[in-house]
C-alpha cells in the first residue's frame, strides 16, 4: 500500500492544476494522479507537414477517433452531440481554442431572472477575485472594457485583427451589432516564461510555440516547484469508503497496469463532467448502493454541452485561413433572455477566422460544394483562404433525462466500465440555434459571403461538459454544496464543470477554473473544521 | 506491415483511378493529379489507421463497378462514382478524405496555391494588426450588463 496522504487529487487539467497549486501552499501532502503523461511539442501537429492530417487521427478532439492509451471509449451513439476531451497532464487545456470569455453575474440568476432552471449558491462576485487569480496564472490576452462582458483585466494586448476581424468587425458595424475583441489565453507577448503567439495557426490540437496556456505550462510546474506530487499513467478506478462513510482513498491501476490502494484524509475529484459522474458511479459499495455521492440520484444527470449552431461562407477578399489563432473575436448581442425571440436566455457568438486547406477541402467536399472533376481546381480556389465562421454557443439548460450513466457492455483498457451519453436538443435549444443561425446568415451576407454552409449543431462539439454533479445548498437536489464540498461523504470535493448549476452561453473554462480557485480557497479557510 | 501491403494490386488501381476522378490534372492551374505517383506513394505509406475503411471503400467501388473501375466508359465510370459517394457512408467519406489530405499537402499543389512548403512551426506567420477603429462605434453605442 501506498503512504497516506493529506489531499489526493483526480485529473491533471483545468481544474486539478488550479486547486493542487492553491492548496500547495498549506504544505499538505497533496498528490494529483492522472491517467494520461506529460505532453511533448515537439511532437504536436503543427510541427509537421502532415499537420492537418493527424486532426483526423492521433489528434482528433474526440477520444473515440483518437483512441490513445491515455483515452478511455465513451459511448455517445445516443446523443447527436459526440464528447471531445483530451487526456493527458494540462487536460482538455492542451486541446481547446483558448477563447476566454467568463459567465456573466446574470448567469448565476436564472431562476430568479427567467424562471427556469436554478439559481446557483454563489454569485459572480464571489468569483470576481479567483476569475482574476486565474487570468493571470494562466496569462490572458484581450481588451478591457467590453460594454456587455464582465469586466476584466487582461494583463497582455488582444490578438490582431488580422484579415478576418475588419471583415467582421465591418459587418457588425453595419448591423448595429455589438461585437469585440476575445479575451484568450493565448499570449500575445513573452509572458511567465511562455514565448508570445507566432501565429502558427493550429490552436486547438496543442501549441507548439508553448503560446497557449495549456495548464501543464502554466499551473503544474508552479504547483510542483511548491511541494506537489503528481503521478502519471494512474488511472483511478473507484474511490473506496470507510466504516464512517468517509473516502479513504482511491483504487487505481499503474502505468504498469498493477492495481494499487491510494489512502487519503481529502479526496478531489477533476474528471470533467462526464469523467466524474463515471468515476462516482463505478465506486458503488454496501453503504452507496447507488454510487458515491449520490443520495440526491442526481449524479450524471443534468448533462449540458452548450449546442453549437455554426453557419460559414467565402467572401471574396482573403481572409487569415490557417495564419492566425482560429478565434479572435466574439459577440454577446444575443446573450440576455428576449422572449420575443421564441426562447429563453441566450447564446454568445465566436467568430472563425477560416482553415488550413485540407480541412477546408474535406469539409467542403463533404457540403457538396467541392466538386469532383475539372472544375474542383477553380472551385477550392475560391473557397480556399476565404472561409468566415459564425458560431452561435448556445445555452444549454439542465434537463435531467440528459445524463452520463455507465455503459453495460463498454469498458476501457482495464476493464473499467465506460460512460455513456443520452441526450437530446431540446425545443429551446433548438429554437436558439435556429435564431443564431438566422442572424449568422446576416453576418455573413453583410460580409459579403456566399457558398453559405450550416452545421447544426457541430456534431463533434461536446467540449463542454457541465452539470452533472451540480451545486447547491438542498441535499435533495444537488451532489455538492455551495463550497464544493459532496453532501454525503465530508471529506469529497468536486472542482470541475460537473458542479455547474446552469451552462451560460460561453465557453466554460475560465469559469471552471475560478471555481477550483474559490473551492480551494473555501478548504483552506476551513482546515480546522474541514468536515463539520 | 505498411499500409502499401495491405491493399491489394487492384485496390491500388481503383484508388488511383478514383483519385484521378476526384481531382484531374490541370494544365491551367499547373498541378499533378491525385494519381500522380508522389500522391499515390504518400496515401500508400500513410494510410496508417485509414487502411480498414478505405479497403472497406474500395471493396463497396469495386462492388459497383463490376470490373477494374479504369475500364468502364466515361460515363458508366462517372455515375458509379456519383452512387459510391452517395452510398459509401463512413467509409466512402475516408477515402475522400485521405486523397484530399495527401493531395494538399504536395509540394506542387501548395506552390500552385501559393503557399509555403513547411510546417506551421517554427516559423509560424505574421498577422497585420488590423483597423482597431473599427471598434470605435461598439465603444460609442455602449451596453451594459443585466442586472443580476
Amino acid at each position: 500500500m501506498n503512504d497516506p496522504v493529506d489531499v489526493l487529487i483526480i485529473g491533471a487539467g483545468a481544474s486539478g492544476a488550479a486547486v493542487a497549486w492553491s492548496l500547495a501552499e498549506t504544505k499538505m501532502h497533496i498528490l494529483c494522479l492522472d491517467q494520461g503523461g506529460w505532453m511533448k511539442p515537439s511532437e504536436y501537429p503543427s510541427t509537421g507537414r502532415d499537420w492537418e492530417a493527424k486532426f483526423y487521427g492521433d489528434w482528433s478532439t474526440s477520444p473515440n477517433i483518437r483512441g490513445r492509451p491515455e483515452d478511455y471509449p465513451i459511448n455517445d451513439d445516443n446523443s447527436p452531440i459526440k464528447v471531445v476531451n483530451f487526456n493527458g497532464v494540462g487536460g482538455s487545456t492542451v486541446m481547446y481554442t483558448a477563447h476566454w470569455p467568463r459567465l456573466h453575474p446574470s448567469d448565476f440568476r436564472v431562476k430568479t431572472l427567467d424562471g427556469v432552471a436554478d439559481d446557483w449558491p454563489i454569485d459572480y462576485d464571489t468569483l470576481v477575485p479567483f476569475f482574476e487569480e486565474n487570468d493571470r496564472m494562466m496569462g490572458v490576452s484581450g481588451l478591457s472594457g467590453d460594454p456587455l462582458s464582465p469586466l476584466t483585466h487582461p494583463p497582455m494586448p488582444p490578438q490582431p485583427l488580422g484579415l478576418s476581424g475588419p471583415l467582421i468587425g465591418k459587418a457588425m458595424n453595419k448591423l448595429g451589432w455589438h461585437w469585440w475583441p476575445s479575451d484568450t489565453t493565448v499570449a500575445t507577448m513573452d509572458y511567465e516564461g511562455r514565448a508570445r503567439c507566432i501565429n502558427l495557426g493550429h490552436c486547438t490540437p496543442a501549441c507548439a510555440q508553448g503560446a497557449k496556456a495549456s495548464t501543464d505550462i502554466t499551473y503544474w510546474p508552479q504547483a510542483i516547484r511548491a511541494g506537489v506530487e503528481l503521478k502519471t499513467h494512474c488511472r483511478v478506478r473507484e474511490i473506496l469508503t470507510n466504516e464512517h462513510g468517509m473516502a479513504s482513498g482511491v483504487v487505481y491501476y499503474d502505468r504498469d497496469g498493477v492495481e494499487q490502494f491510494q489512502p487519503a484524509e481529502v479526496v478531489i475529484i477533476a474528471c470533467n463532467g462526464v469523467g466524474t459522474p463515471r468515476l462516482l458511479l463505478n465506486s458503488v459499495s454496501g453503504r452507496f448502493p447507488n454510487g458515491l455521492a449520490n443520495s440526491s440520484r442526481l449524479v450524471g444527470k443534468n448533462l449540458m454541452f452548450h449546442p453549437y449552431a455554426q453557419i460559414y461562407g467565402f467572401v471574396q477578399e482573403p481572409t487569415d485561413s490557417n495564419r492566425a489563432p482560429p478565434t479572435c473575436l466574439w459577440s454577446k448581442e444575443f446573450y440576455d433572455t428576449d422572449l420575443s425571440r421564441g426562447f429563453v436566455r441566450g447564446y454568445g457568438i465566436q467568430f472563425g477566422r477560416g482553415a488550413g486547406p485540407v480541412f477546408e477541402a474535406v469539409a467542403s467536399e463533404q457540403k457538396g460544394i467541392l466538386p469532383w472533376g475539372a472544375d474542383h481546381h477553380r472551385v477550392f480556389r475560391k473557397l480556399n483562404g476565404h472561409r468566415l465562421a459564425v458560431s452561435a454557443i448556445c445555452e444549454d439548460l439542465p434537463e435531467e433525462h440528459n445524463r452520463v450513466t455507465l455503459d453495460p457492455v463498454l469498458k476501457d483498457s482495464h476493464g473499467i466500465p465506460a460512460p455513456k451519453i443520452d441526450y437530446t436538443i431540446s425545443e429551446n435549444s433548438w429554437k436558439m440555434m435556429e435564431h443564431g443561425l438566422a442572424r449568422g446568415r446576416e453576418i455573413l451576407e453583410t460580409a459579403g459571403a456566399t457558398d453559405i454552409c450550416i452545421n447544426n449543431p457541430i456534431p463533434w462539439g461536446g467540449w463542454h461538459l457541465l452539470g452533472t454533479a451540480r451545486m447547491g445548498t438542498d441535499p435533495a437536489r444537488s451532489v455538492v454544496n455551495e463550497w464544493g464540498r459532496s453532501h454525503d461523504v465530508k471529506n469529497l470535493f468536486i472542482v470541475d464543470g460537473s458542479v455547474f448549476v446552469t451552462s451560460g452561453g460561453v465557453n466554460p473554462t475560465s469559469t471552471i477554473q475560478a471555481i477550483a480557485l474559490y473551492v480551494a480557497d473555501q478548504m483552506k479557510q476551513r482546515l480546522a473544521n474541514l468536515f463539520d | 506491415m505498411s499500409a502499401a501491403h495491405e491493399l491489394t494490386p487492384s485496390q491500388r488501381d481503383d484508388l488511383r483511378t478514383i483519385a484521378a476522378m476526384i481531382i484531374p490534372a490541370s494544365d491551367e492551374y499547373k498541378v499533378p493529379g491525385a494519381d500522380d505517383p508522389a500522391v499515390q506513394t504518400d496515401m500508400l505509406a500513410t494510410l496508417s489507421r485509414d487502411t480498414a475503411l478505405v479497403a472497406q471503400a474500395l471493396d463497396h467501388l469495386a462492388r459497383l463497378a463490376g470490373q477494374p473501375l479504369a475500364e468502364l466508359d466515361t460515363a458508366r465510370r462517372d455515375a458509379v462514382a456519383q452512387e459510391f459517394r452517395a452510398t459509401g457512408g463512413v467509409a466512402a467519406a475516408t477515402l475522400v478524405r485521405v486523397v484530399l489530405q495527401c493531395y494538399y499537402r504536395d509540394d506542387r499543389v501548395l506552390r500552385s496555391l501559393g503557399l509555403e512548403l513547411r510546417a506551421p512551426f517554427p516559423k509560424g506567420h505574421v498577422l497585420p494588426e488590423g483597423d482597431w477603429s473599427l471598434l470605435d462605434p461598439v465603444k460609442a453605442r455602449g451596453g451594459k450588463l443585466r442586472v443580476s
